[in-house]
């Protein structure tokens, strides 16, 4: 089962976490929000879920209708 | 719009919750919210108990039973709610200066009781929600609004503080070790008597401001870089473990729990009764 990386831009404070501790810089943070820069890159460790102050950013499995 | 996680455990009708940006509160909370999925308690058995402080705020977004009550004084209504049902997991989440400035009595007796609560301290050393006064773990020379030359004080290890008094389960643990901190927290709730997590937070708005340590993400790579084990702290001389956040757990001993010995009393003169 793969993992899809969700963002809610309405919770998101622009802190910086995520993307700063992104172990493959995949996260941006532009005007004040977080931007999934590089998608291809992210490995889905779930880093910046767990550490988002917001809960604003976080993986769910996904129900694969391609 | 939020994970499994929060849509369970949180009141997501009450989110984006007021901490600043970046506050290390919201990382926290989502590793207590973790750490009692991760041991699959039935959340109308978990009590959450909180005083006053931006920490004591988890008890309005989090989805338990909740009690959010006066400054200082969350241990002493979680004492209440133990002994009139010892079969809830009660867990108090506190400020620093919730739990050790106002609240240290109740914090040292609690302990020396060992009754079966679980202390999670949001450790921010600072009053963040008053505004940036220092408060018992202020470490000597920082700055606050009330130390405007810099604190005079020593500061509390509230962990090592809460050992000394008693507790049965004390470790240490950080915003930025989620992972290690979330399995800290797990064996805390697990734990039988009087457990204290003691979690370094981040707040950058008032302690970060005050002390120039820049953002939050600048506080958080501090801790990444400065943390050593409970393990490294044994064996390192004293100059190198200064000013290190500690990560792990400190003690662990199997007391006699309060409540369980206060119900073997009450077992006892029923039995002379009959
Ligand atoms: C009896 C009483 N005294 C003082 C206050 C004011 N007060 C509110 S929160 C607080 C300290 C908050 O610091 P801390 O417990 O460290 O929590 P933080 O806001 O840093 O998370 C104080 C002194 C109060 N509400 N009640
Ligand atoms: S950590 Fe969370 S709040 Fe901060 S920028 Fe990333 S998504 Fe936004
Ligand atoms: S899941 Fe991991 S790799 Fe992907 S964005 Fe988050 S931190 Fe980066
Ligand atoms: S004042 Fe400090 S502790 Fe309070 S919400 Fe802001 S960052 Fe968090
Ligand atoms: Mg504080």
């Amino acid at each position: 089962m793969s993992k899809r990386l969700i963002v809610n831009p309405a919770w998101c404070k622009g802190c910086g976490i995520c993307a700063e501790f992104c172990p493959k810089k995949v996260l941006m943070i532009v005007k004040e929000k977080v931007t999934v820069a590089n998608p291809d890159d992210c490995i889905k460790c779930g880093m910046c879920e767990m550490r988002c102050p917001d809960y604003a950013i976080y993986l769910e499995e996904a129900h694969d209708e391609e | 719009m939020a994970s499994e996680l929060i849509t369970k455990y949180m009141r997501e009708e009450h989110l984006p919750h007021i901490w600043c940006p970046g506050c290390g509160h919201g990382i926290l909370m989502r590793d207590v919210a973790q750490a009692i999925k991760n041991l699959g308690i039935d959340q109308e058995k978990v009590c959450l108990v909180s005083g006053i402080g931006c920490a004591s705020r988890a008890a309005g977004y989090m989805d338990f039973q909740t009690m959010h009550t006066t400054h200082g004084r969350a241990i002493a209504f979680a004492t209440g709610v133990k002994m009139a049902r010892p079969d809830l997991e009660v867990i108090v989440i506190a400020g620093d200066g919730d739990v050790a400035a106002i609240g240290g009595n109740h914090l040292i007796h609690a302990a020396r009781r060992n009754i079966g609560i679980t202390v999670i301290v949001f450790n921010n050393d600072i009053y963040g929600m008053t505004g940036g006064q220092y408060s018992p773990t202020t470490p000597t020379g920082e700055f606050g609004t009330t130390a405007p030359y810099g604190n005079i004080d020593r500061p509390f290890d509230i962990a090592v503080l809460a050992a000394a008094a008693g507790a049965s389960y004390v470790a240490k643990g950080t915003a930025y070790h989620a992972p290690q901190t979330i399995k800290l927290i797990e064996n805390g709730i697990k734990h039988k008597g009087f457990s204290l997590i003691d979690c370094a937070g981040i707040c950058a708005t008032y302690y970060g401001r005050k002390n120039k340590k820049g953002s939050a993400v600048d506080m958080m790579k501090f801790q990444r870089d400065n943390t050593i084990t409970v393990e490294q702290a044994k064996t390192l001389p004293r100059e190198q473990r200064e000013g290190k956040f500690i990560l792990g757990k400190l003690v662990e001993n199997d007391f006699p729990e309060f409540s369980d010995e206060y119900q073997r009393i009450i077992d006892s003169l029923k039995e002379k009764k009959q």
